[in-house]
């Protein structure tokens, strides 16, 4: 069973989405049901500091890590990519999970938000390599370790998905994406 | 690279996709959500659906048709039209819709749009602006569905929507709206000069090669048409083509 994190943002999508895909899933409101699922994913737009004042509030943060370390599956969405990282330039006084090293930085040039499909480069069998997914984000995650599988360029080259063990996170949206988007949480919840 | 986008827009009145030229004479185009569902599958980058008649009462129509329509839609979609307060703009989030258009509201009452992008970010607040050239060759911000000139200067208005937050431009002509003569073009370029953020080009698309022009003389990052692709003149996927034997970034 697949567990959607329902942090206070918008799932309405992801869960259009994963009904198509036929993928069985639950949301998640409160910690303690955070353990009972084999994958969660956590969706959404938003800003770095509210979501994660949200997800303390609720207590999501500590059982989210305790699912990662005890080898729950996680694929973070846009903001639940950025959150798995140490910081933000959005918001420089706030702590993010911690689970990669590296900060989220805001694209110096072009018009943003970058707003789109962006072709993007993958050597991560669940992400198709040279195909479009649809991005809407102003920062982007720049990890200080090797964990980025694919790319895609904003004027910068920049990480467009990271894997650390059974952790992935994509700056893109499946949900948004197309066919291409459901074929990877389809994939992702197969393989998982 | 980030791919040019093409959206085709779902005029909606009483339920039912219209058409009309210069914001007036109205024609049936068909159902909401099939045009929606059938727009997807043609490869649209993204759907607007802009509610034309935005009466109380309509707005529940309206909010059903995005429920519904995105259901089976998995790209964004953007809802726009008589959008007067943030509990509009929630009610449209709610049902479904990625992003939302404020025009006139944002106009009467500009701290708004800071409101809206604190609440729900600013990539979600799309600036809607219909424009009409003046005598002296600079633009004049309508509002209304086009029926009042504000007289407020078009450049200084998409100045200050920025600068509160609004995470996206739809610059509608005036002129050239339904007419398909091609979009203004120096309209285009003037206001992509300026922007900081995406910039979406409407009114006057004929051709395939007018939708070239509005995404590279112009500046657009997408370009918005309505009737062309209603009455079939031309399939998105042969405008995608055409873009990209013209050597643009497309998505297939």
């Amino acid at each position: 069973m697949t567990g959607v994190v329902h942090w206070g943002g918008n799932v309405g999508s992801l869960l259009n989405a994963l009904k198509r895909t036929g993928v069985p899933h639950r949301l998640i409101a409160g910690p303690e049901q955070v353990r009972s699922f084999e994958r969660l994913i956590l969706p959404g737009v938003g800003n770095f500091a509210a979501v994660m004042k949200r997800l303390r509030e609720r207590g999501l943060d500590r059982a989210l890590l305790e699912a990662m370390e005890s080898g729950v599956a996680y694929l973070g969405i846009c903001i639940g990519m950025q959150i798995l990282l140490e910081g933000s330039e959005e918001a420089p006084s706030v702590k993010g999970l911690s689970v990669v090293r590296g900060a989220c930085r805001r694209y110096r040039s072009g018009r943003v938000p970058q707003t789109g499909f962006n072709r993007v480069r993958s050597r991560t069998g669940l992400i198709e390599d040279d195909e479009f997914y649809y991005f809407v984000n102003s920062y982007y995650c720049e990890p200080e370790e090797d964990v980025c599988v694919a790319t895609a360029d904003y004027g910068v080259r920049f990480c467009a998905a990271i894997e650390k063990g059974r952790i992935l996170g994509v700056q893109f949206h499946p949900e948004r994406s197309a066919e291409a988007g459901l074929r990877f949480l389809k994939d992702w919840c197969d393989a998982r | 690279m980030l791919a040019k986008r093409i959206i085709p827009c779902l005029d909606i009145k009483d339920g039912r996709v219209v058409k009309g030229v210069r914001f007036g004479d109205l024609r049936d185009a068909g159902d909401v959500v099939a045009s929606a569902r059938r727009y997807y599958e043609e490869g649209a980058d993204e759907i607007a659906m802009l509610d034309i008649t935005a009466t109380v009462e309509h707005r529940k129509t309206v909010i059903d048709l995005v429920r519904r329509a995105t259901e089976s839609v998995f790209v964004p979609v953007l809802v726009g039209g008589g959008v007067r307060s943030v509990s509009d703009f929630d009610a449209l989030i709610r049902a479904g819709a990625d992003k939302v258009s404020i025009n006139t509201a944002a106009v009467r009452e500009p701290k708004m749009i800071t409101e809206m992008a604190d609440e729900f970010g600013s990539q979600a607040v799309v600036l809607a602006c219909d424009t009409r050239r003046r005598g002296d060759g600079g633009y004049t911000v309508l509002i209304e569905g086009g029926r009042t000139d504000t007289r407020i200067d078009l450049f200084d208005w998409l100045g200050e929507a920025i600068d509160r937050g609004a995470g996206e431009l739809l610059l509608t002509s005036w002129d050239k709206d339904g007419t398909k003569g091609g979009y203004d073009i120096e309209l285009l370029r003037r206001v992509g000069e300026r922007t900081t953020v995406p910039l979406i080009a409407s009114g006057g698309a004929g051709s395939p090669e007018d939708i070239l022009e509005a995404l590279t003389k112009g500046g657009a990052d997408a370009a918005l048409a309505a009737s062309v692709f209603h009455f079939n003149a031309f399939s998105i996927r042969e405008v995608k083509r055409f873009l990209r034997d013209n050597g643009l970034e497309v998505r297939p």
